[in-house]
């Protein structure tokens, strides 16, 4: 999609409502409706990968040494990766608020 | 040396491929265990894979309009035929192969859709799909109501919930009905494979998409999803709610191979109903007596389930 989702109209939309583009919603940021943050403690993790497979937004990603980064721009702050991590590797704190955000 | 064994375990999630086919940014609610299993599901059908999608929580938090989570082919299609489109497809799709148009592969065809889209509203359309032995994959997931449209019963809700529509109150205690049986109406049509899988069990829930896949003719999944906003709890206590109605025994994860009903986890001991219930606050208002009385009903059921791997047991 060239155009940002509120600069479309209808004139840019398909015939039959056919979306041609697979994955395009990665575009929008869920990250913004997070209150709580998750806190990484790479000395904890045991690199087993646990939050990575039940995180249900896609947020945790593998790295290629083993640990895990979150991706702020979608995690929702559930928490889920918290409470499933065997270690404790992972806690929630408040999220601040950003200027400009 | 079964002791590092069972700790290994806790390592498999590293041996997933880490390719998704259902991307983020998808607008599910916090904690959403239909997401998971949605994603869950999609990483075990992969490419070559043609998805029919009913009106409900996935449609709408997946494929809000015009944007996309899906990196696979699919058709939103209305409430009642899930099942009818997704067998359409199948036949299309065997037609154009037939006439060469496209190269000769196997490609999955699946229908999802919600509990209300199987259980209530769809359920003729499934029925005749599983009947005509069309080759594809149903699967149901099911959040014991209709959630997208504000918590509505549906007939998956369990007794005793409390929803919008059942709403528990001083004479009526909340879902005066019990669960449809879904996996076993699916399982009464005599097709190939039925399963239930609950995303808290995520290894589980992809070998059965995979091998629903790869079996050919019509294959149904249960999925338990739980639903944080509609079952009133926490949403980092989904994955924690989905592991308890399975341990309970309110929801047991077993699979329906040619008629051959196998356990996939078989618990010597059930755990009480009560420490499900009591994390739910859809569950809240429920008397002792009322706990006893799903108690019951849940051993009962169990030991059915129970009786029935024994009897079909091979050999």
């Amino acid at each position: 999609m060239a155009k940002p989702e509120n600069e479309i109209t209808w004139k840019d939309l398909n015939v039959g409502f056919v979306v041609d583009e697979p994955g395009n919603a990665s575009v929008y940021r869920t990250g913004d409706w997070r209150s709580q943050r998750p806190l990484y403690n790479r000395e904890r993790c045991i690199r087993c990968g646990t939050c990575y497979i039940y995180c249900p937004d896609m947020a945790i990603k593998i790295l290629e040494d083993g640990y895990i980064e979150h991706d702020l721009y979608y995690c929702k702050g559930c928490g889920i990766c918290v409470q499933e991590c065997p270690t404790g590797a992972i806690t929630m704190v408040e999220e601040e608020e950003k200027d400009g955000d | 040396m079964d002791k590092y064994l069972d700790r290994l375990g806790i390592y498999a999630a590293r041996l997933v491929s880490q390719k998704e086919y259902f991307v983020p940014g998808h607008r599910a609610c916090q904690g959403c265990a239909e997401a998971l299993a949605v994603r869950l599901m999609s990483k075990a059908s992969r490419t070559n894979t043609v998805i029919a999608c009913a009106t409900g929580c996935i449609e709408i938090f997946s494929s809000p309009f015009p944007l996309t989570s899906w990196m696979v082919p699919g058709i939103h299609v209305a409430f009642e035929n899930t099942a009818a489109v997704a067998s359409g497809i199948e036949s299309g799709l065997k037609a154009i192969m037939r006439k060469g148009r496209i190269p000769l592969k196997k490609i999955n065809v699946v229908g999802i859709a919600g509990d209300g889209g199987t259980s209530d509203i769809g359920l003729q359309a499934l029925s005749g799909a599983l009947e005509r032995g069309h080759n594809m994959v149903y699967v149901c997931f099911d959040n014991e109501a209709y959630m997208n449209t504000g918590i509505q019963r549906s007939s998956s809700t369990p007794f005793g919930a409390s929803t919008t529509t059942s709403p528990a109150g001083k004479v009526v205690p909340g879902q005066t009905t019990w669960k449809k049986n879904m996996p076993e109406i699916a399982a009464a049509h005599d097709i190939p494979y039925v399963a239930t899988a609950c995303p808290s069990y995520p290894f589980d829930l992809m070998e059965k998409v995979r091998k629903a896949a790869e079996i050919e003719g019509p294959a149904y999944i249960h999925i338990l999803s739980v639903c944080p906003t509609g079952w009133r709890l926490p949403p980092e206590l989904s994955i924690h709610a989905g592991r308890l109605a399975v341990e309970t025994g309110v929801f047991p994860l077993y699979e329906v191979e040619r008629g051959r009903y196998k356990l996939s986890i078989d618990l010597p001991e059930l755990r009480p109903v009560q420490e499900y219930f009591r994390i739910q606050g859809r569950f809240r208002h429920l008397t002792e007596e009322m706990v006893n009385k799903i108690q019951r009903r849940v051993r009962e059921e169990y030991e059915k389930l129970k009786k029935k791997v024994m009897m079909t047991r091979e050999g």
